[in-house]
């Protein structure tokens, strides 16, 4: 035993803690609790990877049996292996950095111990996430994290459109969990267990004949729950409201760790995938779609971080991409290297946002090269790791993905490869109307370069975003994905090099050479510039298309109708039926009081004539 | 004492009774309402003690006892009940007590 179960236990003692006793208790212990319990979380981690060496076969233990209901037994399982360990690492790694960036960033707030608590709760389901033994197990992390994010996009509450985001990810995340919900009762039904082994076991044994089907609808509505969780097509929507949240929420939640719970899902159940050809194509196309799709939006966002969170949608079809040409493992891979430079590029934004006292559109930045330097310099390393500059870690996981999806289908690498120009463009876009020219906001506002604090997790990550190409995460996995790596290509490798560059001289072009041009251009584009800053008006038509119906359905038939006509009239003519029966009866009571005597009388005589008929007691 | 046969007596006890219930139902002062329940308690009570003493058993005897008990009893709060009407309605006519109703 090496109590795995430390690891998600420190970080629900802390939400316990800090729920309960943060109101009155001093910043100071807010501070500790929270940071402190990610601080073990993540040592224990540490402390339990050195211990377990090399972990050539998975580290199970069995706390206790959770429900058992005839065959069927699901234990609370914590398991760790070569997967596991690289999401722990990530998930407390860079949660621990953004608990300390937040400790600047969220000074001046009120609730700052509600937020502590929540994010403490959302690294507890996430460690038990990555963890977890078993499919209930994970959908139990899984149904947490979506609770969390949803308390944390609504952290202000007050704010009708904060709230909003927040019903709006919980409610588009149902559909996605539907779907997931669904595939694991298919398990249950057809291998009778929800343990990992057990079921890959009989999915590898199994005939395909017979289970094809079977397999292939399982692991399509895995995707379906992926789509979800991971803001795919087509259930991305939420994702970008979701940035209403705090920041540093937007860096740990919706970009770093929960959004990729989806890949993470998909790699560990990459033995039904590949048992299941169909489904994993869909899973390529969907990712790569999305990938492009996203990105396109993201070139003209104005909201700087918009303009992440549609580039974490992109990045996210990229490891979908990844998982559905077979290479788990690079999906993995860039998931790590996007934890780091993705939520490098968050709290830069928030960085910047700090030092705007709140301003987010990048219409009225610039120039903040000087006032914030190791924000700028910071962000410039996420900027250069994301668009696959080499020899920095985007470019090392992006290549891996690109190689990958050449060798499944030339069609999935050149979406990849415009993507990854798309990609570098808008990122650098954002970065020089932020950084470069002349400062555009209120004049009387002097921004200024934020607290160490902050700045000093923004440098940690920088140092991960630039060097993250070199942890060895493939090698490290793949023993877990038994799929033949496609020969490194040097000219795939170019041209997909050539792609980012030419997005960063083209972002240079427009943003810093010729300030102005941008604007020539989108209006010459016209009608296609409106549709991308518009995001396609795909709000617009899921609000045509399923939300109004579904509102005005419930309100005229189910709520006049039914609600109001049936059942409402049922209970009011009970009611109704009551009071005027009572109107009669009340009658007797008279208050005359010899009226009551001939009442007694007029029963006892009743009495007398029953037992006369009925013969009395014998 | 042979001479009398039993259905005298519970023919008195019946008469006494119904003129109980006559005068509860039909006089309107509360002192003769009174008066009248205490008649048709003490026709039970020669009911009781006729039966008891046909029978050779001492349970009717029993029973007067326990009926006597509670008329002493009703008789003690029902006087009360009456003095307290006097005191605030200053009236004994039992149709003008009809506030506690509809």
């Amino acid at each position: 035993m090496l109590h795995l179960w430390l690891i998600p236990a420190f970080p629900l003692a802390g939400f316990l803690l800090n729920g309960l006793f943060g109101r009155r208790a001093p910043k100071l212990f807010v501070n500790l609790v929270g940071v402190g319990s990610v601080a073990l979380s993540f040592l224990w981690v540490l402390n339990t990877l050195a211990a377990l060496g090399p972990l050539e076969t998975p580290h199970i233990e069995r706390y206790f049996t959770w429900i058992q209901s005839g065959e069927l037994r699901i234990g609370f399982d914590l398991v760790a292996d070569r997967l596991s360990a690289v999401m722990m690492l990530v998930v407390t790694g860079v949660g621990l950095l953004i608990h300390v960036y937040s400790i600047g960033y969220m000074a001046h707030e009120s609730g700052y111990y509600r937020f502590f608590a929540y994010l403490n709760l959302f690294m507890f389901f996430m460690l038990l996430l990555v963890m977890a033994g078993n499919f209930l197990l994970l959908f139990v992390g899984w149904e947490g994290v979506g609770l969390c994010s949803y308390l944390l996009i609504g952290f202000w509450f007050l704010k009708k459109s904060a709230a909003d985001a927040g019903k709006k990810a919980f409610i588009v995340n149902r559909i996605g969990d539907f779907g997931f919900s669904l595939a694991i009762y298919l398990i249950v039904a057809h291998f009778g267990t929800l343990d990992f082994d057990p079921v890959f076991a009989a999915v590898r044994e199994r005939p395909l004949e017979t289970d094809a089907g079977l397999l292939t609808l399982v692991a399509l509505l895995l995707l379906v729950g992926a789509t979800g969780k991971s803001a795919q097509v087509p259930l991305y929507v939420w994702l970008p409201d979701a940035m209403e949240g705090p920041t540093p929420v937007s860096a740990l939640i919706h970009a770093a760790t929960m959004v990729t719970a989806g890949v993470y899902m998909t790699a560990r159940c990459a033995p039904i995938y590949l048992q299941a050809p169909i489904a994993l194509e869909a899973v390529a196309w969907v990712g790569a779609f999305t990938a492009f799709f996203a990105a396109t939006i993201g070139l003209a966002q104005h909201d700087i971080k918009k303009v992440f969170a549609y580039s974490t949608i992109s990045q996210l079809g990229y490891m979908f991409l990844g998982a559905g040409v077979g290479a788990f493992s690079a999906g993995i891979y860039h998931l790590v290297t996007h934890a780091f430079f993705k939520a490098l590029l968050f709290l830069g934004a928030g960085s910047v946002i700090h030092a705007l006292g709140g301003e987010q559109d990048l219409r009225r930045m610039g120039g903040l090269r000087k006032q914030a330097p190791v924000t700028f310099w910071t962000l410039l390393c996420a900027a250069v790791a994301i668009a696959g500059v080499p020899p920095f870690s985007g470019f090392h996981s992006k290549d891996a993905i690109l190689l990958a999806a050449h060798h499944h289908s030339p069609a999935l690498y050149w979406i990849g490869v415009v993507t990854a120009a798309l990609t570098a463009f808008y990122v650098f876009r954002a970065l020089f109307l932020a950084f470069f020219g002349d400062y555009r906001g209120d004049p009387h506002h002097h921004p200024h370069e934020s607290p160490p604090v902050m700045t000093v997790p923004l440098m940690a990550l920088a140092a991960l975003s630039l060097a993250g190409g070199y942890f060895g995460v493939p090698a490290w996995l793949e023993p877990m994905f038994p799929v033949s790596e496609p020969a490194h290509d040097v000219a795939l490798v170019v041209v997909s090099v050539i792609a980012g560059l030419a997005g960063i001289a083209t972002a240079w072009w427009f943003y810093v050479a010729r300030p102005g041009l941008a604007d020539r251009v989108a209006a010459q584009l016209g009608g296609l510039y409106q549709l991308v800053y518009n995001k396609y008006f795909v709000d617009e038509i899921y609000g045509a298309a399923v939300v109004r119906p579904v509102v005005e359905g419930s309100e005229k038939l189910a709520w006049r109708t039914l609600d109001v006509s049936v059942i409402d009239g049922m209970v009011n003519g009970l009611g109704a039926r009551a009071q005027s029966l009572g109107d009669v009866l009340r009658r007797i009571q008279s208050g005359n009081v010899r009226s009551y005597a001939a009442w007694v009388l007029f029963g006892a005589v009743l009495v007398v004539v029953a037992f006369g008929f009925w013969g009395g007691w014998q | 004492m042979n001479a009398v046969p039993l259905s005298w007596y519970l023919i008195l006890s019946a008469v006494l009774f119904s003129l109980g219930v006559a005068g509860f139902l039909v006089r309107r002062n509360i002192i003769t309402v009174f008066m009248s329940i205490e008649l048709m308690l003490n026709a039970v009570n020669l009911s009781f003690v006729t039966f008891s003493y046909q029978f050779k058993q001492a349970d009717g005897h029993i029973f007067t006892f326990f009926v006597m008990v509670v008329a002493a009893a009703e008789a003690a709060v029902g006087l009360a009940i009456i003095l307290a009407l006097v005191r605030t309605r200053r009236t004994l006519e039992v149709d003008e007590v009809n506030l506690l109703k509809f």
